[in-house]
């Protein structure tokens, strides 16, 4: 029973992405970069991305520290802002909001290795872990807007 | 020797089990469990006496204002203080520690003035000392430590200076089990002429501690880390000092006369206890303490270095465990920080936890120590007289399947 749990908080797939992270480093002339901690537990997490000529997330990286959920959420969340306008990045963050509270994503969403944090639902205390990296991004959009006056 | 199996039965709570599994309770230094004593303390209380205190004219006030008071006493000789007149309640040790910074420290320091704390304080002796160097230009200057976890001697000689007016300093470090000399670093201090404050939240719980030995000024300390029940803190201090000092908050029970202007103080202590304290916990305390004197602090204090020295033996065992403070188990109390290498300590307690294992992962409200430690967090396991040898071995399987969970091979469909 116990591992069971504790697989469900940890699938497989978190547990990849936090050994192997993908797209980790500094990315020089992003549109984007923003930072944040987890004050309690001493995670933290820096982003950046560079929008490409029709305003389309060409790149995302991130470098951070903290706990498997933490990291692995940024490791995968890189990987589904490829591609996105900051609209649909600001659905997808919106998308994981909801799914910590147990909401299904809308149908054209497509949340891929996110999906895995749904088990992290039952952990309370974890939440925030995964909640740092999307929080990051929103507020790093947020910014880069602001200054553009949207 | 400690006849823990008695004792663990006096403990309601070390009887349920969490998910699943009996409770490994490792997470004393958070706060510790209550024993029937103290709980039915507090349902015969609220169901015989409740009033409020030292006002009342009727039966129930003067019994409930006697047990309370009785209490006062009973913590009184509990730390060996010469009389229950240097006794304060509080709501916690970080009230009592701002206590003595807004009563004592805002009327008494000037620009220039230094405070020395150390580097391994707890934040409640720390924040309100930068409070109070904030607001009366008083300088801070921090003792710092060795790679062992204990504080460096030489750097207290040379920043204790005659401009220093108060030494703040934890008897026992919450984090690293270090037990710092206080006894020698408080004669150092009165040589100087500085006043010395000791944060004995972690140390009065577990060992013999005699303020009149130790000559402290001012010494804080909290019930809920030694069997009683939150929302009492303890402050003593030298009957001169709180004679000298004005009140900390103002209402009703601190006053002798009030008029339309102004107002008279009570005598002290009560003039440090405005509004109607804590009644029923305070009462409860008491039964903490004589629970406490009936074991007695120094086998207590021996039991708590037999388990810690095992918990670091065993951890010791694995070479990917970091394991933080003084290598002389002489030196320590029952506190064992440690790291698991490449793993956070937050992934390490959540497993823990499944497993039935109670301990703290975080910076134990000590960042600039994490800091100096070079690490974000640490997982903590800290024993109380309840704990046996079982205990330490539960936590040690327990962080060994820790490690096997997460370097287990996944399979991941890329």
């Amino acid at each position: 029973m116990v591992v069971e749990q504790l697989d469900e908080l940890y699938r497989d797939v978190i547990l990849d992405h936090f050994r192997s992270p993908r797209n980790v480093g500094e990315l020089s002339g992003a549109d984007v970069h923003a930072e944040g901690n987890n004050p309690l537990c001493g995670d933290q997490i820096d982003f950046w991305l560079k929008l490409n000529g029709q305003g389309r997330i060409e790149q995302a990286r991130f470098v951070g520290k903290g706990c498997a959920i933490s990291q692995a959420t940024g490791s995968m969340l890189t990987e589904q802002l490829k591609g996105k306008t900051m609209d649909d990045a600001l659905r997808l963050i919106d998308a994981m909001k909801g799914l910590m509270q147990g909401q299904e994503p809308a149908a054209d969403v497509d949340l891929g290795d996110l999906e895995s944090l749904a088990g992290v639902r039952k952990f309370p205390v974890r939440v925030k872990c995964a909640a740092l990296s999307w929080n990051v991004v929103e507020q790093g959009v947020g910014e880069y807007r602001k200054q553009r006056g949207w | 020797m400690l006849d823990v199996k008695s004792i663990r039965a006096d403990f309601p709570i070390l009887s349920r089990t969490v998910h699943g599994k009996p409770l490994v309770y490792l997470d004393n230094a958070a706060t510790t469990q209550k024993p029937r004593q103290v709980i039915d303390a507090l349902v015969n209380y609220y169901s015989r006496y409740n009033a409020n205190i030292h006002r009342g004219i009727h039966a129930l006030a003067e019994e409930a204002t006697a047990a309370y008071e009785a209490v006062r006493e009973r913590t009184a000789a509990f730390l060996h203080a010469p009389s229950a007149r240097s006794i304060v309640f509080t709501r916690n040790a970080t009230e009592a520690i701002n206590l003595v910074a807004h009563a004592w420290g805002r009327a008494t320091l000037k620009a220039g003035d230094g405070i020395l704390l150390t580097e391994m304080e707890h934040h409640s002796n720390l924040v309100p000392w930068q409070l109070l160097a904030h607001a009366t230009g008083a300088t801070l200057s921090f003792v710092g430590l060795t790679d062992e976890g204990y504080l460096k001697l030489e750097d207290y000689e040379r920043l204790l200076t005659a401009k220093t007016k108060l030494v703040a300093l934890t008897h026992m470090s919450n984090v690293l089990g270090t037990i710092n000399p206080v006894e020698r670093l408080i004669e150092q201090a009165h040589r100087r002429g500085a006043l010395v404050l000791i944060d004995a939240a972690q140390s009065v719980p577990h060992l013999p501690v005699d303020v009149g030995r130790l000559g402290c000024d001012f010494l804080a300390c909290s019930a809920h880390k030694m069997l009683g029940p939150t929302g009492v803190g303890v402050l003593y201090a030298r009957e001169a000092l709180l004679e000298s000092m004005d009140p900390f908050l103002g209402g009703g029970e601190m006053i002798a006369d009030v008029m339309l202007e102004r107002s008279t103080w009570n005598e002290i202590p009560w003039k440090f206890e405005a509004g109607t304290p804590n009644i029923a916990d305070v009462i409860a305390f008491g039964e903490a303490l004589a629970y406490l004197e009936r074991v007695g602090l120094d086998a207590i204090h021996a039991h708590e270095r037999e388990l810690s020295a095992y918990a670091v033996k065993r951890l010791r065992e694995a070479e990917d465990i970091v394991l933080y403070g003084p290598p002389n188990l002489e030196d320590r109390g029952g506190v064992v920080s440690f790291n698991l290498n490449g793993l956070h300590p937050h992934d390490v307690g959540t497993v823990l936890d499944q497993e039935g294992v109670a301990i703290r992962a975080g910076h134990h409200c000590a960042k600039p120590l994490m800091r100096r430690l070079g690490v974000t967090a640490t997982a903590r396991a800290s024993m109380y007289l309840y704990n046996t040898m079982e205990d330490v071995d539960r936590l040690v399987d327990a962080v060994q399947t820790a490690r096997a969970f997460f370097h287990k091979p996944t399979r991941v469909s890329a």
